[in-house]
């Protein structure tokens, strides 16, 4: 590829980007969220055109107009979200699109393709049940079906994006072995990924984009983590500098024996006991799905306790009420940013001003007050170095780092007393989260009380003051940052201190 | 035997169930293409006024002039339904304010009354219709003589489109993508798929069912031309793809179920048999289970359990992030 540039409304998300890799190589494209690797993968695959630059594809220049163009050239891409339909058979999904081989007829031979899919599971180490229902199948085996889905249409080139996310470390390992296979056998294949440690292992070269530019393209031997990383985000990692100590003031957050149900019933949350201090960052560690998001919408008062008691600042806001809680001085940043956090069609300035809209100087009497809500979006796109094309756009437009910047943005901005944060590094890359911890940091150093809860006990333990750790709905243990250690409190996440156990 | 209750019901229930396999056989299509489309009853308006029109104007033989209206009353269905291809797949407008808009506009009361009332059509009955095919010593064989052998051709062609249409979906590359585009567009289109000409074509489809469906009443059940003539059975034919859960064979059933039960009022009044208002509860049963129906599928729990496509009544946008 070629001084590839695509301009969004507003944002440049390729800028005269070259590309190029070789038969029989994997080639990783490293970049942050935002740095234009999705948006490069989909123009080669056909689904954006370029503004400018061409694509060659064996030497030759070709023209995508349509995702079907790509797959004659033979680049099949497999995305983060998978295409599948989930209500077709694996052998339906395989043979969807496909107008060479046993799908280039009008009828559908579905013994044939079982076969061949059969096969081609066989020869990869991807073996799925050709009749079995997507919808049935693990994640892991989702991603084995798109993989035959690129083999079975005979792709040259394969492009996957960020496949491990979704991937246990062992069905990592698993997909690495397929991939080197593949290139063996003289395929093409092309690993967008943000983590380092992967790219090292599976990639023979690596092009880094930052910002929309192709910074460098590396052999994987030769680069280390430590410079791939200044590659991608342009300058060296803080290494986590020690925060410094601060002194916790009076109790923010009192939790007192509080118990809660979970979406299906049952209770997620039980007779937990809790305090935050202001200035200080509490980590609630635990495995997902243990009651860690339950007892954070208690807070936040978007679930109604079953027992115990809420105090926020020495008041007791009412149960179940998030005006209460927002009043009291509850910020909440959502693990599910995008549903729960904003408004994806609204504009940012809006989504800025969803808590605050309600007092002087958003809105006057019943009136809002557009230009004012529109000046504060545009100072806080700025202190927060959202990249945006402007307070008037949608904010499903930004990318995951931007838009959990619109979030704290907003949360920090209400003058909070108590921070509940949950899962708010998520999906973000380095750059990103270094930036929301920063902010963390900063709302702590301001005297605010912040309960954070994660499952990424590094995060846990470069953030937190205090660790508890939740296990089945239950705090399990609680101990000062001093005095943990990884190995215990993985042991305890994990059930290891549970009696019943015994 | 052949003038038992149940069988005289059953036969004319196939009869009175014909126009309703017809659309929501089509409907079916169009809405496993991912496009609902609740202007069934004014495409049924339009294709039975353009073919009634095409029998009493054109002059040729009986049975070609009666191929002849079928064809007309397709296309006009088809044209009719284009226009809701273009308002909900090119400019992505809302399909349900779409579906009804074209059932106010074109339905009892709109275009087709117009069209009725300028062509003068409710003067006359039909000059030609659609009759039994079978001899009538074949008729009087017991119970199936009424029931298999007693209906008019567009009977015996219904039951070959429903055998078409399941092979099409289940057995085609065609009909493989039809039901990807309407399950998940991204995937489809990913894959090369050109998902908004597979929604075109089924919709256009869809709609020329609708109007081969309300031609099976101007020509073959009541050969006249009433305003309205259909009566709300464009309504219960897109309840009945949701009964039959998507499934062309199961469209059959239904449509024949409910046939039997428009059958069932009159046939009790010939015989003087008075259940309670008879009247009411046989007339407003279609209705009432409709609304039943939709209401049970608008939650969206219900939906992914029956096997609606999933992506029914979205607009597909690609550049969306």
């Amino acid at each position: 590829m070629r001084g590839i540039t695509k301009r969004f409304p507003g944002v440049v998300a390729n800028d005269g980007v070259d590309f190029a890799a070789a038969t029989g190589e994997v080639h990783a494209l490293l970049g942050e969220n935002g740095a234009g690797k999705s948006t490069l993968s989909n123009i080669l695959t056909g689904l954006y055109r370029p503004d400018e630059g061409e694509i060659l594809v064996y030497c030759r220049p070709v023209e995508f107009s349509a995702p079907r163009d790509a797959l004659d050239a033979g680049i099949c891409m497999v995305h983060q979200h998978f295409r599948l339909v989930e209500r077709f058979t694996v052998a339906e999904n395989v043979v969807l699109g496909d107008h060479r081989r046993e799908g280039r007829t009008f009828r559908l031979r579905y013994r044939t393709i079982e076969r061949r899919v059969a096969e081609l599971g066989e020869r990869y180490g991807l073996a799925v049940d050709p009749r079995a229902r997507v919808w049935q199948l693990s994640v892991g085996e989702q991603q084995r079906v798109e993989i035959l889905k690129a083999l079975y249409l005979d792709a040259r080139i394969l492009i996957l994006d960020e496949p491990t996310a979704v991937l246990t470390p062992q069905e990592a390992q698993v997909l690495f072995e397929t991939l080197r296979e593949m290139a063996a056998d003289g395929r093409t294949v092309i690993f967008i990924s943000h983590k380092l440690h992967e790219v090292k292992a599976v990639a023979d070269r690596v092009t880094v984009l930052r910002g929309g530019h192709a910074v460098a393209t590396v052999s994987a031997a030769e680069a280390t983590p430590r410079s791939l990383a200044v590659l991608m985000v342009g300058h060296g990692l803080g290494e986590g500098a020690p925060p410094k100590a601060r002194a916790p003031g009076e109790v923010v957050l009192g939790l007192e024996d509080v118990s809660a149900a979970g979406d299906r019933g049952g209770a997620a949350v039980r007779g937990v006991s809790l305090a935050v201090r202001a200035g200080e960052i509490v980590a609630l560690a635990g495995v997902a799905g243990n009651g860690q998001r339950e007892l954070a919408e208690t807070v936040a008062g978007m679930r109604a306790p079953t027992g115990g008691v809420v105090r926020v600042a020495g008041k007791t806001p009412r149960p179940g009420d998030p005006r209460a809680a927002i009043r009291a001085g509850v910020a909440y940043v959502p693990e599910d940013r995008l549903g729960t956090g904003l408004a994806p069609s609204v504009s940012i300035a809006s989504n800025l001003a969803l808590k605050s809209y309600r007092e002087a100087p958003a809105s006057s009497g019943p009136l809002l007050r557009l230009r004012r809500i529109r000046e504060r979006a545009v100072e806080l796109i700025q202190r927060y170095r959202i990249a945006a094309p402007g307070p008037a756009a949608p904010v499903r437009l930004l990318s995951g780092g931007n838009l959990q910047k619109v979030v704290l943005a907003r949360e920090f901005s209400g003058q909070p007393k108590v921070l509940v944060a949950a899962s708010p590094t998520r999906g973000l890359d380095v750059g990103a989260i270094e930036s929301v911890h920063s902010y963390l940091h900063e709302a702590a150093a301001a005297g605010v009380g912040v309960l954070l809860i994660s499952e990424d006990l590094d995060e846990i333990l470069t953030l937190a003051d205090r660790i508890a750790v939740m296990y089945e709905g239950e705090v399990v243990g609680e101990t000062a940052r001093a005095d943990a250690s990884v190995e215990e409190i993985g042991l305890l996440m994990a059930g290891g201190n549970d009696p019943r156990r015994d | 035997m052949n003038h038992s209750l149940a069988v005289v019901v059953i036969a004319s229930g196939v009869a009175y169930g014909t126009p309703l396999l017809y659309a929501a056989l089509g409907e079916l299509l169009t809405e496993r293409s991912g496009v609902l489309n609740l202007g069934v009853e004014g495409m049924m308006l339009i294709g039975a006024v353009m073919g009634f029109w095409t029998v009493q104007r054109v002059h040729a033989g009986s049975g070609a002039i009666l191929v002849v209206a079928i064809g007309v009353a397709a296309l006009a269905g088809a044209l009719t339904a284009a226009i809701h291809a273009f308002l909900v797949i090119t400019l992505r407008a809302s399909q349900i304010v779409s579906g009804l808009a074209l059932t106010i506009f074109a339905g009892a009361a709109g275009l087709s009354s117009y069209l009725g009332n300028d062509f003068n059509l409710g003067d006359n009955p039909a000059r030609h219709q659609f009759h039994a095919v079978f001899p009538a010593s074949v008729q009087r064989w017991p119970i199936v003589g009424p029931i298999v052998f007693g209906q008019n051709v567009l009977v015996y062609v219904s039951w070959a489109c429903v055998v078409a249409v399941w092979l099409y979906l289940t057995r085609t590359r065609p009909g493989l993508n039809v039901r990807a585009v309407g399950d998940s567009p991204a995937a489809a289109d990913a894959m090369g798929i050109d998902v908004a000409a597979y929604r075109y074509a089924h919709t256009l489809v869809g709609g020329a069912f609708a109007g081969v469906a309300g031609a099976t009443f101007t020509l073959a059940i009541t050969p006249q031309w009433v305003d309205g003539i259909t009566g709300g059975a464009g309504w219960i034919a897109i309840a009945l793809v949701i009964f039959a859960f998507w499934r062309p064979e199961l469209c059959l059933v239904g449509a024949y179920f409910f046939g039997a039960l428009q059958a069932l009022s009159p046939e009790l009044q010939a015989r003087g048999i008075h259940i309670g208002p008879t009247e009411l509860w046989a007339n407003s049963l279609p209705y009432l289970m409709t609304i039943v129906v939709l209401v049970l599928v608008s939650a969206s729990s219900t939906r992914r359990w029956l096997g609606a496509p999933a992506a029914l009544g979205l607009p597909y946008v690609r550049e969306e992030r």
